[in-house]
């Protein structure tokens, strides 16, 4: 019953965004007060019914219905309850479902937050937001519905993936999906823009608060799947190029531009047809994402049951969202009319360098992730785009780009001063520099390219700090005062300079850095790695909830002083057998030590094959995309982002 | 008329994408196609004697298909009552038994049926990474020596009537 | 306890055929192995996603890894060892994608839309300037204009 419930609930919410996407822009367009007000009534009624959907269909994975072919499919009476739970999104269904939700949730929020914004573009936006919905809702009504009924029903279900067991993956889903499908929101605001014909410092204003708040969750969702990998995948690897998981790097890379960009739409009224353009693409990259994932064109590790009727439908739904919305881009964009000039050297045109770099990058992993596709499709001939080819273009882009953001803080908006910018920096420049030098020496040396990302990671860090300095006038007097009264936003970008040149750092080290030694080890063998010494003590046998495992017990002395037992194991599951490893981390703000345990290397089970890796500052990594994201909160909570503020300021 | 790249682009895009749900990115085609069968030797399954080599097979003046299975393979037991359908209609299949116990391929053979004319076993894989082989099943048509055709995976009914038997077919003639 | 290890161990063994990849013979010379590791990174493991053969724990990457080592002691370069695979595989098993007529457009993308989106940036700011630059005033549109900021310094 709860599951029709859901079923029927979802129907209404489909009914209610289609009403949404219609009327009231159909209102707007003519001027019709009353169908006008529909929209924020409807939003919050679509928002009302799709959660209910969504509850009936986490209900359902509760209590283990498996009369739900979902259920059944995905579900098992053994699973830890919050991986019933989880199972609700992981799998085809019901994170499309989820999609809707956050869709939804999204509208919902516009429609509350949004209340001050000028009548018309708020209807414009609501109904776009309405649209996309509904393409969701047919999608799901019509080919994946998580309500079907199974009968005659089994007693068990049949999901039990041991690799989906476990936190990180869990909500991994929701926090991306937070990210991704936030992305609407600018999408529909371009939108209305584009149909208003209008695009001012107020839109702008609009915009970039629900632009970071995407951004913030897309970065924590990308880097939350990359920490999965890294200690679930048993050698430390957190980033493959694999296509789903370019699929969610092209748009957060779109997104970044996005942001700066509107920035300077804001400040300076002017980039105002290549803002629009970044905020289409980047929700466009999102629904290629979503296409590219379920329809079976590229092989995944994570793809979902592929389903070539799905990929008709999601194609042609892209077809015409993204190609109209491109299409009016075409026809309507002229409207805008162009703002201020700005000098070759000015923070404008090191925002556009930025904009130019990001959109680049983008589109080299767009193309890189379907040249495999493109070129099957035209000759043939099968081919792999991989990792080599990714580190390389995407490194040679990300050179100027940690450059020029080092200087861009500091240079003024209309014309820098070239020479001054030069002067004052160059020094910074040169000291990261010679820091660089010395600590890749330090190392050991190693490749060329290690001395770079250390290089550009210090410089980064250095120019963010003295640019701040320098605006706090740090060692004058009153500094304190100075610093307590800067602008949020200001000191989130701060903060999110800092935490990339961290994370680089990270990469770097951990990258060139790394040591692995691969040995037969006996009871009381000790092996030097990364400074530290490790004794292997001892196994025992384990059985846990639906695996049994061989634990490990490495001890890891340093100096001498046992500083950390480490117990990695070795796991085979029952359903369906599947032998997995549990990778044992120590993680240290210097470093990473990773232990692996593989097989018994003799009967008598006294010998083990083992793997140790040290990753040098690999927390940096972590860290430094922490550090990131709070500074994007931090620029979320500026006072000049509250909605009522923009209508204030034009009066 | 700058501003309709994006749109064109995106165009593009799509008609690439729409070709590519009709592809199959990972059926890898065979490099080896029309090359001469690589040179081996392999034993009797659970024995030392030889089951069969690469000269057998080159001798055989009619085509021939090299079948590689596994007893733990499970899309090999959907294929089977294909091969038995080959066999009766006249086709001889050399089968490679890949990885498997002696005890197990016997067991497969005994309960499902035997439809080859010679089997041996490649206990290490080694001689089916030399045919290209990268899992099972995977069936190869072989003419005076040379490889004609691979078909990677199961033989699906669909596979059987309109694509296979068609092509044997045509190259006995 | 060690009944029990036993016992878990023995289930475990004998599911050895999906091996977890941690325990295979590497070769005796240090320098060979190094130079083995280098190349298996670049080979594409056949039946996983983009992972190399040395990334990967499934069977077929073992056995892959175990051939890489037996070409380079049977004396083979690096280059042989690659033309080994790709002559059983094609170039899909490599990882990094061949360097030819068809993929020259891959590798220079970055450059290549580099060129292009400063060649756009470019247009469009002459565009802007020469829209903005305003034909020079005359003689009563100065006089005018020389009436309008007296009036504004009066404020």
């Amino acid at each position: 019953m709860i599951v029709e419930s859901g079923h029927y609930a979802l129907i209404l919410a489909c009914t209610l965004s289609l009403v949404q996407g219609i009327f009231p822009l159909y209102g707007a367009l003519t001027g019709r007060g009353r169908l006008m007000r529909l929209s924020a009534p409807t939003a919050y009624g679509q928002f009302f019914f799709v959660s209910i959907a969504f509850g009936a269909l986490m209900h359902a994975f509760i209590v283990s219905d498996f009369s739900v072919v979902n259920v059944a499919k995905n579900s098992h009476t053994l699973k830890p309850m919050l991986y019933k739970v989880s199972a609700t999104w992981g799998n085809h269904e019901g994170s499309i479902l989820l999609w809707a939700l956050i869709l939804a949730l999204y509208g919902a929020a516009v429609a509350f937050f949004g209340r001050k914004l000028p009548k018309t573009l708020y209807v414009k936006v609501l109904s776009i937001q309405a649209l996309i919905g509904l393409g969701f809702y047919l999608f799901l009504l019509l080919t994946s519905n998580p309500f079907e009924r199974l009968y005659p029903f089994p007693m068990e279900g049949s999901g039990l993936n041991p690799l989906l067991q476990d936190p990180g993956l869990a909500f991994h889903p929701p926090l991306l999906y937070l990210g991704y499908v936030g992305l609407s929101v600018t999408f529909s605001f371009a939108v209305g823009a584009l149909i208003e014909g209008r695009v001012d410092a107020a839109w702008a204003r609009w915009v970039r608060p629900w632009t970071l708040l995407a951004w913030c969750f897309l970065t924590a969702g990308i880097t939350l799947g990359s920490w999965w990998a890294y200690y679930e995948l048993g050698w430390g690897g957190w980033w493959f190029w694999d296509p789903v998981e370019n699929a969610s790097f092209m748009p957060w890379l779109v997104a970044t531009a996005l942001l700066h960009s509107a920035i300077v739409v804001e400040k300076r009224d002017t980039l105002k047809a290549w803002t629009i353009l970044l905020a289409i693409i980047a929700f466009s990259f999102s629904l290629l994402g979503t296409f590219i994932v379920r329809s079976g064109v590229l092989t995944s590790v994570h793809a979902f049951a592929t389903d070539p009727e799905r990929g008709v439908f999601i194609l042609a739904f892209l077809f015409l969202v993204i190609g109209g919305s491109l299409l009016l881009f075409a026809l309507r964009a002229d409207k805008l009319q162009a703002g201020g000039l700005f000098a070759p050297i000015s923070r404008e045109s090191m925002l556009v360098i930025n904009n130019l770099l990001l959109s680049v990058a983008a589109m080299v992993v767009m193309f890189g992730t379907l040249y495999p596709l493109l070129r099957d499709a035209l000759t043939g001939d099968k081919i792999t785009v991989g990792p080599p080819f990714f580190n390389l273009a995407f490194g040679f882009l990300m050179i100027p780009l940690l450059l020029v953001m080092g200087l861009g803080p500091s240079a003024s908006w209309k014309r820098a001063d070239l020479a001054g910018i030069v002067s004052r920096l160059g020094f910074v420049f040169a000291t990261s520099l010679v820091a660089a030098l010395a600590f890749f020496y330090m190392l050991g040396g190693g490749e060329i390219m290690a001395a770079v990302w250390l290089g550009l990671g210090l410089w980064l860090m250095a120019a963010t700090f003295y640019e701040w300095a320098d605006r706090v006038k740090l060692f004058k007097v009153n500094a304190m005062k100075r610093i307590r009264r800067q602008p949020r936003a200001s000191v989130g970008m701060s903060f999110g300079h800092l935490g990339l040149a961290i994370a680089v750092l990270g990469m770097a080290g951990s990258s060139y850095w790394g040591t692995e030694q691969q040995k037969i080890m006996a009871y009381e063998d000790e092996i030097n790695i990364g400074g530290y010494d490790v004794n292997f003590r001892d196994t025992n046998g384990i059985i846990g909830p639906n695996y049994t495992a061989v634990r490990g017990a490495f001890d890891i002395r340093k100096n001498g002083k046992i500083v950390a037992t480490l117990e990695p194991e070795a796991r085979l599951f029952s359903t369906p057998p599947m032998p997995t490893t549990e990778a044992a981390i120590y993680s240290t703000l210097m470093g990473d030590l990773f232990i692996v345990i593989g097989e018994a290397n003799n009967k008598t089970y006294d010998q083990w094959a083992v793997r140790l890796y040290y990753k040098p500052l690999q927390t940096w990594l972590w860290g430094g995309v922490v550090v990131m994201v709070f500074g994007g909160f931090i620029s979320l909570s500026d006072r000049r982002f509250r909605m009522g503020a923009a209508k204030k300021k034009i009066n | 008329m700058k501003k309709f790249v994006p749109f064109a682009i995106f165009c593009f895009i799509s008609l690439a994408l729409f070709t590519g749900l009709s592809l199959n990115p990972g059926n890898i085609p065979s490099e080896l196609i029309n090359d001469p069968i690589p040179e081996f030797s392999l034993p009797i399954v659970g024995g030392e004697s030889l089951g069969f080599s690469s000269t057998d097979v080159k001798a055989e003046e009619e085509v021939i298909i090299i079948n590689f299975f596994a007893s733990w393979c499970a899309p090999c037991y959907v294929e089977h009552p294909f091969l038995m359908e080959l066999k009766n209609q006249g086709y001889k299949i050399y089968g490679i038994s890949y990885k498997d116990k002696a005890r197990d391929t016997n067991r497969f053979i005994k309960e499902q049926g035997n439809p080859y004319y010679k089997i041996a076993a490649d206990k290490d894989g080694r001689v089916a990474i030399n045919f290209g082989v990268y899992g099972v099943p995977e069936t190869y048509v072989i003419q005076d020596g040379i490889i004609r055709y691979k078909h990677a995976g199961p033989i699906h009914e669909m596979d059987f009537e309109d694509k296979f038997l068609p092509i044997i077919k045509r190259m006995g003639e | 306890m060690r009944v029990f290890l036993s016992i878990t161990l023995f289930i475990f063994i004998t599911f050895a055929v999906h091996a977890v990849g941690v325990d295979e013979k590497q070769l005796a010379d240090p320098a060979s192995e190094i130079r083995a590791q280098e190349i298996m990174k670049k080979l594409r493991c056949l039946v996983c996603q983009n992972q190399s053969i040395v990334d990967s724990d499934a069977p077929l990457a073992k056995d892959l890894r175990e051939i890489v080592r037996e070409r380079i002691t049977a004396g083979d370069t690096d280059k042989e060892v690659l033309f080994f695979m790709t002559k059983r595989y094609g170039d899909w098993v490599l990882l990094k994608p061949p360097f030819d007529r068809t993929t020259i457009i891959l590798w220079l993308s970055p450059v290549l839309l580099l060129l292009i989106g400063f060649f756009v940036i470019y247009r469009n700011q002459s565009h802007r300037k020469s829209l903005a630059v305003s034909p020079p005033l005359n003689k009563e549109e100065e006089k005018r204009l020389r009436v309008l900021l007296d009036e504004r310094a009066d404020d």
